[in-house]
This record gives structure tokens, sequence and C-alpha cells, in this order.
């Protein structure tokens, strides 16, 4: 016979061990849920890989992959699926993007991490990320009514399309990333460093040649490296002033074409299941290839267990 | 000889000191004239498409042929992407940056996490428009739609949030956690009662950030949800043809018969512009109020 005391003290206890329970179930489960967002990040990168470079393979059963890297004759009603123009393209135009666009934004950088009054940081650091946010299509929007134009007339070229106007407007819209990571790189070395410098006398000019740029290097290696994957995987501002024309344009003036532009162009006219289709899919899984291997350098730059 | 070294002394450190000047004045010119390039170039997108811009515009439809057309759907299905996607891609990618800040433990599985939410967000988003071209047109066979775009649009805002996050919970300090451990909270109830809300502002600020890329972003939306609409206005069908006002940009540039497609083209280029803008300003502005009034209330204590 138990009293009732006892009856609600047991029944008391069990429902505060339910309670002890479902907080340590919602617990795990939060951790659960947690690790599967994570690892659906890897399962996405994982498919995407898988996809691109299935389909993008299948291209090799009709072409060789001889024809297909240094081939530059790109005629798909012809069957003549050589790729080289783009490839080349597309290093090209990272190339001349990274030289126009590289010093410019370490000037900046350098200019609002150490020489730029507070009130002046305050106002051209939101201002940065709020040119990272512009749409890149407005980037080739303006390139497209204003650059244009203006290359015409100041070169006496016909078309004005080409090399030249596409870098041009990269180096726009790259720049706010690059300033960014390196204003970042140079805002987290050590100001013991820099005050050591002075105390041997160096000038400004000195203390950031030669001790805050070494210091910050792999950060501004790592911003300048994203600055190239956002080059070489930029589409529309490209397509719209690049002049899409399976052609080679070293001269800078030539209307071109690189792999993203082509993409974007051809894409939606082919059949999905031929040789023409497996062709872009493949200079996708290049542009993808390119992009990771970029980013495994990065990661090999940074020091160990960050 | 003792002279001369002191004469070859002065005269390096006046040239340092004169480089040191130069060096000052190249920095500031070209700091200063890239600012003004930048700011006058979008002063004239917004200067050439702000005053013609009408309620009209807005909300009315396309017209192929004859000039006068809106760009509502358009518009509208922009908005609707952005939010489809942020709704698809926030829980994800806000639980992956939890996971990396607060439970990866320091191995392999960790560092394999972490290369791919950086390779992820280095993926070239034409590669993202193909995969969502191939799953969906090709795979599940529902053709260019909203939904589509949408979901392909999450994927490429997945890495970005889940960076974001993890940055903005490890600048939680440690203190307050294990005060809320000490309470005999759980691990589930310190992240999502205590840490979450101090990292607030970090999240936020990084979802303007993802928001307005993915408010701008084209070549995915034309891969994946097409160049038009399903030509009316307030369509809220997942499976009607998902082409945004960035796509439009690009085709009433590039293809349009219209015959004002350059005012077209220069109205939406200037409300892209400005709902960038608003984006951003609409989640910072909170930010500043606080930093001021906490400026405010930190100053008379401190004098």
């Amino acid at each position: 016979m138990a009293l009732p005391a006892e009856h609600v003290r047991i029944q008391h206890e069990q429902t505060k061990t339910k309670q002890w329970r479902i907080k340590y179930m919602k617990n795990n489960a939060f951790r659960y849920a947690c690790l599967a967002s994570a690892l659906s990040l890897g399962v996405a990168l994982f498919s995407i890989v898988v996809f691109i470079s299935q389909t993008g393979f299948l291209v090799f059963k009709d072409v060789s992959w001889k024809e297909f890297f240094f081939s530059a004759t790109w005629e798909p009603f012809e069957e003549k699926y050589g790729a080289a123009v783009f490839i080349a393209g597309t290093l090209y135009l990272t190339f001349l993007t990274l030289i126009m666009c590289t010093p410019i934004a370490l000037a900046i950088a350098i200019f609002v991490a150490e020489m730029a009054p507070n009130w002046l940081k305050n106002v051209m650091r939101p201002m940065l990320d709020l040119l990272v946010g512009i749409p890149s299509i407005v980037y080739g929007f303006l390139g497209l009514t204003i650059l244009i134009p203006f290359i015409r007339e100041t070169t006496g070229t016909l078309v004005g399309d080409g090399f030249l106007a596409a870098a041009l407007v990269l180096t726009m819209m790259v720049l706010p990333t690059v300033t960014r990571i390196s204003d970042d790189a140079i805002c987290a070395v050590p100001q013991h460093l820099r005050e050591a410098g002075y105390a041997l006398g160096s000038t400004k000019l000195q203390v950031i040649t030669r001790i805050v740029l070494p210091a910050a290097r792999p950060g501004i290696l790592t911003a300048i490296i994203l600055g190239m994957t956002r080059a070489i995987g930029e589409t529309m501002a490209v397509v719209m002033v690049i002049g899409n024309t399976a052609q080679f344009g070293w001269d800078l003036l030539t209307p071109t074409s690189v792999l993203t532009s082509n993409i974007v162009m051809q894409i939606t006219n082919v059949q999905f299941d031929s040789t023409w289709n497996y062709a872009l899919y493949m200079m996708a899984f290049l542009l993808l290839f390119i992009s990771l291997v970029l980013i495994i350098i990065i990661r090999q730059l940074r020091p160990k267990g960050e | 000889m003792r002279e001369s070294l002191f004469h070859s002394h002065r005269k390096a450190i006046a040239s340092a000191i004169y480089t040191n000047r130069l060096f000052h004045i190249f920095v500031g010119i070209i700091t200063v004239s890239t600012f003004i390039l930048i700011i006058g170039l979008l002063y004239t997108i917004l200067g050439k498409g702000l005053p013609k811009l009408s309620l009209d515009f807005l909300f009315t439809l396309p017209n192929e042929l004859e000039a006068g057309g809106g760009v509502g759907p358009f518009l509208f299905n922009s908005f609707y992407v952005l939010i489809l996607s942020l709704i698809l891609s926030l829980p994800i990618g806000i639980g992956a940056g939890i996971f990396l800040a607060e439970y990866a433990p320091n191995n392999r599985f960790t560092e394999f996490v972490r290369t791919s939410v950086e390779s992820l967000a280095s993926v070239p988003s034409i590669v993202f428009g193909l995969f969502g071209y191939v799953l969906f047109v090709e795979y599940v066979g529902i053709g260019l739609t909203i939904i589509g775009a949408a979901v392909t649009l999450a994927l490429l805002n997945l890495p970005v949030l889940a960076r974001v996050t993890e940055e903005a919970i490890q600048a939680v300090p440690q203190d307050i956690r294990e005060a809320s451990l000490a309470l005999g909270a759980t691990k589930s109830q310190t992240i999502l009662k205590v840490v979450l809300p101090a990292a607030l502002n970090g999240i936020l600020t990084g979802i303007s950030l993802v928001a307005c890329r993915a408010f701008g972003e084209s070549a995915i939306i034309i891969l994946a949800g097409g160049t038009s609409t399903s030509g009316f206005m307030w369509d809220f069908n997942l499976l009607s043809q998902g082409g945004t006002l960035p796509v439009h940009l690009w085709y009433v540039q590039s293809e349009a018969l219209v015959p004002d497609a350059t005012e077209i083209a220069q109205k939406s280029a200037a409300i892209l512009v400005l709902i960038v803008l608003i984006i951003s300003f609409t989640v910072r502005f909170p930010l500043w109020i606080q930093a001021l009034i906490t400026k405010i209330k930190a100053t008379p204590r401190k004098s």
C-alpha cells in the first residue's frame, strides 16, 4: 500500500527523468543536424564534380583529347571541337586582370590599413563591402555602354570588344574583393613588428615594404588567388564585352571568347545528348578543376592547424 | 672619411624620407582616383535610370515588340527566387557553420568539410548553373523552373553562409559559453540561446552579403531558371519559368527587339543597384544605430 505522497514523488521523478532524456535527445539531435548540414556541403560538392565530369568526359568518345585541348578550330556544325581558344583565352584574361588589379588593390589596401585616419577607414571599408555586392551583370552593362564606346574612340577599332574591355571590367569587379582580404591580412600583422621597425628609424615606406608586406604575404597571396577564382568563373560581365567569337585575341582588341562566355552562349541551343553539349560540359569541368586546384594552393599557403 | 660617411648617411636618410613622401602621395592618388571612378560609374547608372523610373514600369508586364513594357514579373521572380533560396540555404548553411565552430573535432573529417566549404565557395557560378540544368532539366525533367533556380542558387549561398556563421561564432567570447554551461544548460541550448544571439550581428551581415550576391546572380538563373517568365504578375507557381531581373537586363541588352531596349536596360540596371544598396543598408543600419547608442552610452562614463 503505497502512500499517496510516495506515489506523487515517484511520478515526479519519472517525469523528471523523462524531461532529462528529452533534453539530452534534443541536444544530440541538434548536434547531428549540424553534422548533417556540414556533411551536405561535402555531398553537394561531390555531386557537382560527379555530374559535370560524368557528362563532360563523354566528349572523348567522339573527339580525341589532343584535338580538344590543342586544336583551335571550334566549328560545332562541322564536328570540330577544339577548345584551345577558350582555354588559352581564360588563362590570358585571368592573367591580364591580375596584372591590372593587384597593384591597385594593394595600394588601396595599404592606404586603408596603414595610412587612412579612422573615420575614413569606417567609410571606405563598408563602401568596399558594398561594391562586392553589386551584380556582375551591372558591371557588364557598364562595360558595354560606357567602356566599349570609350575604347572605340580612343583606339580607333571598329568593334571595341575583346580582352582589354573584359579585363578592365573584371578588374573593377575583382578589386573590392582583393582589396578587402589584403586589408584584413595587413591589419592582422602584429603592431609590435611595426613599432620595432620605427624604433630602428625606418620610414613608413620602409616599414610597409620590408616588414608589413612580407609578414602579410600569405594573406595577400590568398586574396590574389581568390580574385583569380572570381575572374576565371565570371560569366555574364565577360559575355557582354568579349565579343563571343571563337578566335584568338592576343592583341586585346579583337573579339574573342573564353570558357565561361562560350558555355553560356551556346548551352541553351544544343541537344543534351550531343557531342557539342558534352564538349561544353567538359569546358565547365576544366573551370571546376582549375578553381579546385587554386583552393588547394590557398590551403597550402596557410600555416597548419588553422 | 668620417665626414663622408656622415654625408652619405644623411643623403640616404634624405632620399628615404623623400621616397616615403612620394609613396604616400602615390598611394593616396591611386586610392582616391579609383574610388572616384567607381562611385562615378555607379552614379551614372543611377542617374541615367532613376529619373525615368515610374511605378508602372515596376509592375507592368514586359512587351516583346512595342515600347512601354515593364519588368513586373521579372522583378517579382527576383525576390521570389531569392527568398526561396534563402529559406533553403539558411538552416543548412548556419548549421554547417555551427558545426565547424562548435563541434568540429580536430581531425581529417573536419579538414575534409573545411576543404569542401572553401572549394564550393570558389566553384564558378556557371558550373552551378550547369549542375542545376543537368539535375532539374535532364534528370528530374521539369524544365526551366523557379524551384530549379532557387535550389541551384541555394547551393551558391551555402558555403558563404557557413563561413560567415563560423567566423561570427568564433568571435563570441568563451566565458559566456561557460557561464551558460555552468547553469546546467546543454550544449545545444547554449548555442541556440546564448552563442547565436551574441553572434547575430556577424551572421546578419553575412546574410545581407549572400542576399546581394544571390539577387544579382544571372548565369545560374539563365541555365536553371530560363530567360522568360510565365507572363503574368504574382505567379507563385514553382514550376513556371524563373527569369529574373538581371537575366532580363542581359536579354534586353543582347537579343530583344523592343525599340526602347536601351531605356529598359538603363532602368533595370538602376533598379538592381538600388535594391542591392537597400538590402545592404537595411541590414547594416540597425547595427550602426546600435553601435552609435553604445558609443553615446559609453561616453559620459568615461568623461
